[in-house]
């Protein structure tokens, strides 16, 4: 009973703040009710019994992403009024695909059968007696250990190409140019000069 | 009332949707366009994981966990696309990026 509350209270807020996230005016906003979104979701997983999902849910969305997004909203001097401008134009249309889309989505899962055979033959059954974080643990770091080294490797790709994408070197800046500090030696960085008394340089 | 992998899945479409909606409905602004997309991908490991506890199989939360590293990636991705056109337009206007053709 209270799991069926807190399901309709997540959901509710979930689909609410979707809404919201593509309808805000402020972009900022957004953001904000899009960081509330995956809070929410990540209370379904919760209930689901996918703990350690939801908690990387809320770490890497919230944390990392969420924040990533506010940083560049906020950087960006963009005019969002104008940006909304024709926004009614579009309503019609995608209004109708993503009433066409929801509708296939209903029908698709309404007419779904799960074959009792496919369902007895599991790839990793779920243990019952250790917890969800350890059960990830055992199956992830064995059976599908290439698996993770692969997106090891998507995350390593995606921070250089968004170090490459954004570095920029200004001009007219001065910079630490450590071999030519390194190269300085007193042969060529000092200078004696004999200054005889009562003259100046 | 029970609830089972039925409600869940109504909850995924419902956010898919709501996804591809917000695609179309800020055509202009690439930031909720991305953000949108982040909503659809969030749907998606739904789906995964109603799926993977109703069958008691956990390759569907692997699976869920690999979609997120993906969509991390997209959006630190995007975002940094994003932030080069901004320097080299002074706008993030999604029309004007076909001049950008080579």
């Amino acid at each position: 009973m209270i799991a069926a509350l807190f399901f309709y209270l997540f959901a509710a807020v979930a689909v609410a703040s979707a809404v919201m996230v593509i309808s805000a005016r402020n972009p900022v906003h957004s953001v904000l009710f899009l960081i509330l979104c995956f809070f929410n979701a990540a209370g379904l997983f919760v209930l689901m019994g996918a703990e350690f999902l939801a908690m990387i849910l809320v770490v890497v969305y919230v944390g990392a992403v969420a924040v990533l997004f506010l940083f560049v909203v906020m950087m960006l001097d963009v005019d969002f009024v104008e940006l909304r401008q024709g926004m009614l134009n579009y309503l019609p249309v995608g209004a109708t695909i993503g009433l066409i889309v929801l509708v296939e989505l209903v029908l698709a899962a309404g007419s779904w059968v799960i074959d009792p055979k496919s369902v007895a033959t599991h790839a990793a059954p779920t243990p019952t007696d250790i917890t969800n974080t350890e059960a990830l643990g055992r199956v992830l770091y064995t059976d599908f250990i290439f698996y993770f080294e692969a997106a090891g490797l998507v995350l390593l790709v995606a921070m250089i190409g968004a170090i490459v994408l954004t570095l920029r070197h200004k001009q007219g800046v001065k910079r630490q140019d450590i071999s030519t500090q390194v190269a300085r030696n007193p042969a060529n960085a000092v200078e004696v000069i004999k200054v005889k008394s009562g003259q100046g340089i | 009332m029970e609830i089972g992998l039925s409600h869940y899945l109504t909850v995924a479409a419902i956010l898919f949707t709501i996804g591809i909606f917000g695609i179309f409905l800020n055509r202009k602004n690439v930031i909720v366009i991305l953000m949108s997309v982040e909503l659809m991908l969030l749907a998606v490991n739904i789906n995964l994981v109603a799926f993977s506890t109703a069958l008691g199989d956990l390759v569907g939360q692997v699976f869920a966990l690999l979609v997120l590293t993906v969509a991390a990636g997209e959006a630190a991705i995007g975002l940094a696309i994003l932030v080069t056109y901004f320097r080299n337009r002074g706008s993030i206007a999604v029309e004007d990026i076909n001049m950008m053709k080579g």
